[in-house]
């Protein structure tokens, strides 16, 4: 089922908010990993050298999948200013391997509505935020999935 | 290898001194230890000094610019909020070593107020915070908790009883920023930061500074301090293993779990040996992990150790006595060395209104995210 926001071209002339956020010219956005071939732990973003094992040169690129599931999460009520409150923080332990780091959107910013352990997917979308040079950025986003 | 003493230990109270210079604050407390110990800056062979906002700015030369430019090495130490800490632990391995006989070792900080963490976005880019979740401490310690709440079912409420304990702990300091004695319901009701920490769960932005005095074991009979003297039986530092999650998710756990392990060993104790413990309660759902973490009790019975009021003073183990860095007051790099005075002062059994009965060791803790965790463990002179 599509929920890609930036499907379609839309996340084209975006730049990403951060480098692990790919963007490909013929493809959907998605968050970029690298799995150790010799401990397989995996990380998000490009990696040389695996900080679980220490093996160098064994670090292969690979797609983080956009399931997982909601490992912890708080909601910040006071932030830097600017940044508009409530959100909710979230860690996600992806399908697959690596743990992100999002907000977690499409939940009311309850405890009582928000369940450790429920199936989240990543979605992509604008970033309601624009650089001093006015960029516009791609973000990526966690959702309960349905 | 000598074993190793605290000789003087001292520290200002916290508060905010916004008109005070860095090298002024902790140049006050080294002027304290010194007095403590009956000693001046020029029976002192090195100073170790932790800062952490003026990182690179030579404060421990600046302190002796101060209290006597004696022309002694100067190490200048910065680990997060494991500065002070780290700065005592410098020193104590100087004597070990046998390279010197007596040290300084002074933890200062002047904190701006506010949220510490998170931010990000230079003039590229766009800040990632409230996005990609949330990078300030209340909410990195929020989560946290949340994972204790997820694995052992750990509610809100014992999360603010740890304030409410601490809080009233702080009301027999006359060091501690504040000696306010403050309700659960008034914890609670505060303004909610970043659940399940509300404003009451967050430690106090203070200005502070706390200096020791360290020397061997023969220097210590030497000068005839033996009297007042503590042990130090372990010294403790370590760094967070790679875990699945830590690189977004900083472990505050497992270095805890490691340092303790190793200062029990190392100083030929267990849990059940310890008196008190002055831990790293940045937050109040950090003090909830780290009853499990340093064994004082199993992971899973926290809550019910906070329930039952184990960690109060008067309690099987009592936790943070001084207030904590709750309403003591968390001056990043001082906070290391202020918790190890807070032990000393107990173990000396000059603690007045607070005093544990009868303590004979107690134990420090400290972690600085990203990560440090330092434990000492500190044993009263008979
Ligand atoms: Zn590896």
């Amino acid at each position: 089922m599509p929920t890609n926001a930036a499907e379609g071209g839309e996340s084209q002339g975006l730049l990403p908010i951060v480098p692990f956020l790919k963007i490909p010219a013929d493809g959907d956005p998605y968050i970029d990993g690298a799995r150790c071939k010799s401990c397989s732990a995996v990380f998000v973003g490009e990696r040389e050298t695996c900080s679980s094992c220490g093996a160098r040169d064994k670090l292969e690129s690979i797609k983080l999948s956009n399931d997982g599931e909601l490992y912890v999460f708080s909601i910040v009520f006071r932030s830097f200013p600017g940044i508009e409150v409530p959100y909710v923080s979230a860690v996600v332990d992806l399908e697959g391997g690596g743990t992100l780091k999002g907000n977690l959107i499409g939940v009311e910013p309850d405890p009582e509505k928000i369940k450790m352990g429920m199936p989240i997917e990543v979605v992509y979308e604008k970033a309601p935020r624009k650089d001093a040079e006015g960029n516009e950025y791609l973000t990526y986003y966690f959702r309960p999935k349905a | 290898m000598s074993d190793v003493y605290v000789i003087g230990i001292d520290m200002i109270k916290f508060g905010r001194f916004p008109e005070i210079s860095v090298p002024k604050l902790g140049a006050t407390a080294a002027h304290m230890a010194l007095d403590d110990a009956g000693l001046t800056i020029n029976d002192m062979q090195a100073l170790y000094s932790g800062n952490l906002g003026q990182a690179a700015a030579m404060v421990g030369q600046r302190i002796l610019g101060e209290i006597g430019q004696t022309g002694i090495p100067v190490v200048n130490c910065a680990n997060a909020c494991a500065t002070g800490a780290t700065a005592f632990r410098e020193g104590w391995m100087s004597i070990k070593a046998g390279i010197y006989d007596t040290v300084l070792c002074v933890g200062t900080e002047q904190m701006g107020r506010g949220l510490l963490g998170g931010g990000g976005g230079g003039k590229k880019g766009i800040p990632t915070e409230g996005l990609l979740g949330s990078g300030t401490m209340p909410a990195v310690f929020a989560e946290a908790g949340m994972e204790h709440q997820r694995k052992y079912g750990t509610t809100f409420e014992q999360f603010a009883k740890v304030s409410v304990k601490n809080h009233h702990h702080s009301t027999m300091n006359p060091k501690a920023m504040y000696q306010i004695e403050t309700p659960l319901e008034t914890v609670v009701g505060s303004e909610m930061i970043a659940y399940p920490n509300t404003k009451l769960m967050c430690s106090v932005n203070v200005d502070g500074a706390a200096a020791a005095v360290i020397c061997s074991e023969e220097k210590a009979r030497q000068l005839g301090k033996m009297d007042r003297a503590v042990k130090v039986r372990a010294s403790v530092l370590t760094s967070d293993p790679y875990q699945e999650r830590n690189l977004q998710m900083p472990d505050v756990n497992t270095c805890t779990q490691r340092a303790a392990k190793a200062a029990y060993e190392m100083a030929g104790c267990g849990p059940e040996d310890i008196d008190l413990v002055e831990l790293h309660d940045c937050f109040a759902t950090a003090e909830i992990l780290h009853y499990g973490n340093l064994g004082l009790g199993k992971a899973e019975d926290a809550g019910r150790m906070i329930d039952e009021g184990e960690t109060a003073l008067g309690g099987r183990v009592p936790v943070n006595v001084s207030g904590g860095l709750l309403s003591k007051g968390h001056p990043l790099g001082a906070t290391g060395i202020a918790n190890i005075y807070e032990v000393c002062t107990h173990l000396r059994g000059e603690a007045d209104k607070r005093q544990v009965e009868g303590a004979r060791i107690g134990l420090t803790h400290v972690i600085g995210l990203g990560s440090a965790c330092a434990i000492h463990i500190l044993e009263k002179t008979d």
